[in-house]
């Protein structure tokens, strides 16, 4: 199935969950936050959250910055 | 003797009144270098999408340990209340803080702040929860209005984002100290240590600055002076100065004079 993670298409197995994702992204779930359709999910359910066709997820961090990095 | 007591934002505790940004820097190691030089056991990240691509990049926290350091997420480059709820949302979800200093800008060249949009976004997360430290202008009516809407502190700018004009208006600085009873931290204008005096000289509770550091010829050298310019200036500010006056006034005794 097709989902866009942080604005790129990636074909992903059905029944994809977040967990899983994140370790063939090799990010781990530690100090990230993940949100699937605006909706964001809670790390203590990454395991049990499946992907769907055309999901859009976003998958962020911390970088430096201090007002208006960007 | 005035006994100084640590500043405290939302239930918890600082032990510098400096909190300083970790954009700019040449590298992790220079930002680690001056973040530890200037003393400051708080500092402010962006929130930005992880390079999904290239895994290999390095992650500022393995750096900035959230062990050691209070994590402050910033919503920097957000310029409407939803993209800044957003943005605060996701920094929480990360688990290193629920403190957001929280910015809705308003324009491209000046960087003011959307006020309206900033007073929106401030009531929606206070209500959840967050500690919310509010990036506004030097406005004493917005910096009630926004305690109102349940913010921790205030955070008005001294002078433009990255401009290095320092206080530009410290009427209105202590105007604003006397109308709002949370802890006032002048966010942003700051130049050079002597700007850095002058806000906590007028009695400012903290300083946040990045630019001033960051952007020095020497950022480590730069981030020491902050942390002296601080101490000092609050401690001038503890002490009480003398009252400024037109004339002169001798400080050796006229009496014993040889004549």
């Amino acid at each position: 199935m097709q989902i866009t993670i942080n604005g790129e298409q990636q074909d992903l197995p059905e029944k994809c969950t977040v967990l899983q994702l994140l370790e063939q992204l090799k990010v781990s779930p530690e100090r990230i936050a993940v949100e699937i359709n605006l909706t964001v999910i809670d790390r203590s359910v990454y395991h049990a959250t499946t992907l769907n066709e055309g999901d859009h997820v976003e998958i962020i961090s911390f970088i430096g910055g201090g007002a208006h990095a960007g | 003797m005035p006994v100084d007591t640590p500043l405290v934002i939302g239930g918890i505790s600082f032990r510098s009144r400096l909190i300083v940004g970790t954009g700019k820097y040449a590298s992790f190691e220079e930002t680690r270098k001056a973040v530890e030089a200037s003393g400051a056991d708080c500092v402010t990240v962006a929130v930005r999408r992880v390079n999904i691509l290239d895994r290999n990049e390095e992650n500022l926290l393995d750096y900035l340990d959230p062990k050691t350091y209070k994590i402050l997420p910033n919503t920097a480059g957000c310029y409407t209340a939803e993209e800044a709820i957003r943005t605060a949302r996701l920094a929480r979800s990360a688990g290193v803080s629920d403190m957001v200093k929280l910015e809705v800008i308003g324009d491209q060249r000046t960087l003011f702040p959307d006020n309206e949009a900033l007073l929106e976004a401030t009531e929606v997360l206070a209500k959840e929860g967050f500690i919310v430290l509010p990036y506004t202008n030097d406005d004493p009516i917005m910096a009630r209005k926004l305690v109102d809407a349940g913010a921790a502190v205030v955070m008005p700018l001294a002078a433009p984002i990255g401009s290095g004009l320092g206080i530009r208006n410290p009427y209105n600085i202590q105007i604003i100290m006397e109308t709002i009873s949370v802890p006032i931290i002048v966010d942003a204008g700051v130049g050079t240590a002597s700007d850095a005096a002058i806000a906590m000289e007028l009695g400012c509770d903290g300083i946040l600055m990045n630019t001033a550091i960051a952007g020095a010829d020497h950022p480590i050298q730069m981030a020491e002076a902050m942390n002296h310019a601080v101490t000092a200036g609050r401690l001038a500010y503890l002490a009480g100065r003398i009252p400024k006056k037109l004339y002169a006034q001798a400080s050796s005794p006229i009496e014993g004079m040889i004549e």
